[in-house]
């Protein structure tokens, strides 16, 4: 069968079983954009490649295929480099395809050129560029392979337009072999049960929960280990819903911005078992001080994060659902009921009851109303700053995949368009993204494109007109001396919701949060409900 | 801190080598030095990095490089176990009055004059690094006018050997 480049891309995303794609044409990647006019898939036009590829990422989060998003070159490459970072530091399985110039015109500086592959290199799993239109089809197996395999990441495919242009005769390959990647996913018998071992004698053991026990889809046997051997969990930003929210075995999260509760334990742990968490710096406070009277596990897919950032006793290599699955049939447990009674006291006395006297909307009660109001499938996306943690810490995130966050690389501008993937991806659940005055105005243009899938999207957005996590880092670091953190000139959000034709209300207080946020789920489309926060509310 | 030496097979392909390179700088290793060349399988290059650092530098360059798709098989090779060299091109000043002074320090370091002028010998060197360090140490008193050095590539002693595929000894 005699295909163009850009048919053997579209045929081969097809043959992927690719349905759903993100992004944004240009000149150099019309052949494609016309090769998808023939084609089943549905193309969700964005407002900007970078909302094109958290969309990507939203939809791979909640669907569990690789997300696809394509941007033209130049510019529009360059617009998509922020959501192929955020997706590399939270290793979510993205391809982006990227159009490029003309092969011959490469490195002459022509018009919409830039070197994307050189560029996305040191943060993208792997990249391409097509030299040879014969390549295509098995660059593209090997990308999504690459992309969804191993530890998941996103991976970079730079199509010139004339590779586009040019026709062969198409064979999808159906093996790959790539010699110099082939990941372990069994975990070493003798070190599991080297675990086992270690649990039986622990006193005060502890596991922490990352965002790798959702990829591995295992936290239903986490949360069986963590039962049977009677640990508690505490978990990662990322790893926020491995364990149900409301476990009684849950701590919370760790970590700078996490809760007394879950550092308590990490401090006071004998054993501190990591599981696909790469205990990043505002996990630990202190790059390498973790637990220091504790012997540490861990367990990852990615040897490099074994020891890259903190020493262990036991490591184990493997994919966490093949790993558990194993250690789950050996292990027994030890004696935990003193240190169980000790941290769940803890959790009980330190719990903090919401202060409703706050001025204004108290951010705390809204998520935590919101909570209580939303079915378990419900899935909550949000944008970094303050919103980002006074979600993480009062949404009761029911299971995996139910709080959806940029944790890595911390992406102002990332839940709303997540979300819009996330809503693509799983239609019949409600999705709310929470915001901050500041994070929502970096992808708000992305209302164009809710409004254009007539999608139905909750949006939370907390205003205190400040950018209130570097207002709050300047309060306590640079003695209150605020350098750049006034949002003195928000628009009206309540009018903007309108101009998109949708609903919208503000709260100034406490006692209008209950009704306001059953208007906003009650809509059947999108609802925009702001939230006037008092700028000197705490983050944790 | 400690020299490492490691080779590395990798594809033989373009951007390879940036990638490579790129790695070492983006998480801040240091890089002694980098030969490559292609292999007996000329789809295959080798690459001897030596790497400046502790033990805990060492693992995470491994770790690290292993995780690039290019990147077919990484080993440390022990010093004891492996032999090194080092290719130098030395152009030193010459006058008719050191010439044969220059003559024999090449002589005593078997190196070879490989080219020479009124004013110029050139000489190429080749040994380990401290080698061909020390014969650029004698022959700085005459002028150094110009340097090349490939840096350091290495191969195990012996039976043993590194292969693409899963032939080892």
């Amino acid at each position: 069968m005699k295909l163009t480049g850009a048919q053997v891309m579209v045929k081969s995303l097809e043959l992927e079983g690719i349905s759903t794609l993100f992004g944004y044409p240009g000149a150099a990647i019309s052949p494609f954009y016309d090769a998808l006019l023939d084609s089943t898939l549905t193309h969700i036009l964005t407002r900007n490649e970078q909302g094109a590829a958290h969309a990507a990422s939203g939809y791979s989060r909640v669907t569990g295929k690789v997300g696809v998003c394509v941007s033209t070159s130049g510019p529009g490459a360059t617009n998509l480099i922020t959501g192929i970072a955020t997706a590399y530091s939270d290793s979510i399985p993205l391809v982006a395809i990227t159009g490029q110039v003309q092969s011959d015109l490469i490195g002459r500086d022509v018009f919409q050129e830039a070197d994307i592959t050189g560029a996305t290199e040191p943060f993208c799993k792997h990249n391409y560029l097509v030299k040879d239109v014969r390549e295509l089809p098995r660059i593209i197996k090997e990308a999504f392979h690459i992309a969804a395999t191993g530890r998941p990441g996103p991976v970079v495919i730079d199509v010139p337009i004339d590779i586009q242009t040019q026709e062969i005769d198409f064979k999808y390959p159906k093996e790959i072999e790539i010699r110099g990647y082939k990941p372990n996913y069994k975990g070493h018998p003798q070190q599991i049960k080297k675990i086992a071992e270690a649990i039986s004698i622990a006193k005060s053991p502890l596991i922490c929960a990352g965002g790798g026990v959702i990829t591995a889809k295992a936290s239903d046997l986490l949360t069986k280990f963590a039962e049977k051997c009677g640990i508690p969990v505490v978990t990662t930003l990322m790893g926020i819903g491995t364990i149900p929210g409301d476990h009684s075995l849950n701590l919370g999260m760790l970590g700078s911005h996490g809760v007394y509760c879950a550092n308590y334990a990490v401090n006071n742990t004998d054993l501190l078992i990591l599981i696909g968490a790469r205990v990043g710096d505002r996990a630990l406070g202190t790059t390498g001080k973790i637990a220091q009277k504790a012997k540490i596990i861990h367990i990852d897919i990615d040897p490099a994060e074994i020891g890259k950032n903190v020493s262990t006793s036991i490591p184990v290599v493997g994919d966490v659902r093949l790993v558990l699955e194993d250690l789950l049939e050996i292990v027994k447990g030890g004696d935990t009921k003193q240190w169980l009674s000790m941290v769940l006291e803890t959790k009980q006395t330190r719990k903090k009851t919401i202060d409703i006297q706050t001025k204004n909307v108290n951010p705390r009660l809204v998520i935590d109303s919101l909570s209580q109001k939303l079915s378990a499938d419900a899935i909550m996306t949000t944008e970094v700053g303050q919103n980002q943690i006074w979600a993480a810490n009062s949404f009761i995130a029911r299971k995996a995949g139910a709080f959806i966050t940029s944790g890595g690389l911390g992406t102002m501008g990332y839940g709303l368009p997540a979300a819009i993937g996330v809503k693509k991806g799983k239609p019949e659940s409600t999705v709310v993204v929470v915001a901050g005055d500041g994070s929502f105005q970096m992808s708000m243009p992305e209302l164009g494109t809710i409004k254009q899938e007539g999608l139905a999207i909750k949006i939370i957005i907390f205003n205190n007109s400040r950018l209130g996590m570097v207002r709050e880092l300047q309060k306590n670091r640079h003695n209150g001396r605020y350098s750049q953190v006034y949002l003195d000139s928000n628009p009206d959000f309540v009018k903007l919701a309108e101009a998109y034709g949708f609903s919208a209300e503000r709260i100034t207080d406490n006692s209008q949060v209950d009704s306001a946020l059953d208007r906003l789920l009650a809509d059947d489309k999108t609802y925009i409900l702001e939230c006037i926060v008092d700028p000197e509310e705490a983050t944790v | 801190m400690a020299k490492h030496t490691l080779s590395v097979l990798v594809e033989n392909r373009s951007g390879v080598l940036s990638r490579v390179s790129g790695l070492f700088s983006r998480r801040g290793f240091n890089i002694d030095s980098l030969a490559v060349g292609v292999t007996e399988d000329p789809e295959v290059s080798r690459m001897t990095i030596v790497v400046d650092g502790d033990d805990y530098t060492v693992e995470q360059v491994n770790k690290q490089l292993n995780k690039l798709i290019d990147v077919i098989k990484i080993r440390t090779l022990e010093p004891s176990e492996s032999v090194s060299r080092e290719l130098a091109l030395i152009k030193v000043n010459a006058t008719p009055a050191n010439r044969t002074e220059i003559m024999q320090i090449v002589e005593i370091f078997r190196a070879k004059i490989v080219d020479v002028s009124k004013n110029t010998l050139t000489v190429e060197a080749s040994g380990t690094n401290e080698k061909v360090t020390a014969l650029e140490d004698m022959l700085r008193q005459f002028g150094i006018k110009e340097i090349v050095r490939t840096g350091t590539i290495a191969i195990e002693r012996g039976n043993k050997y590194i292969k693409a595929g899963n032939n080892e000894e």
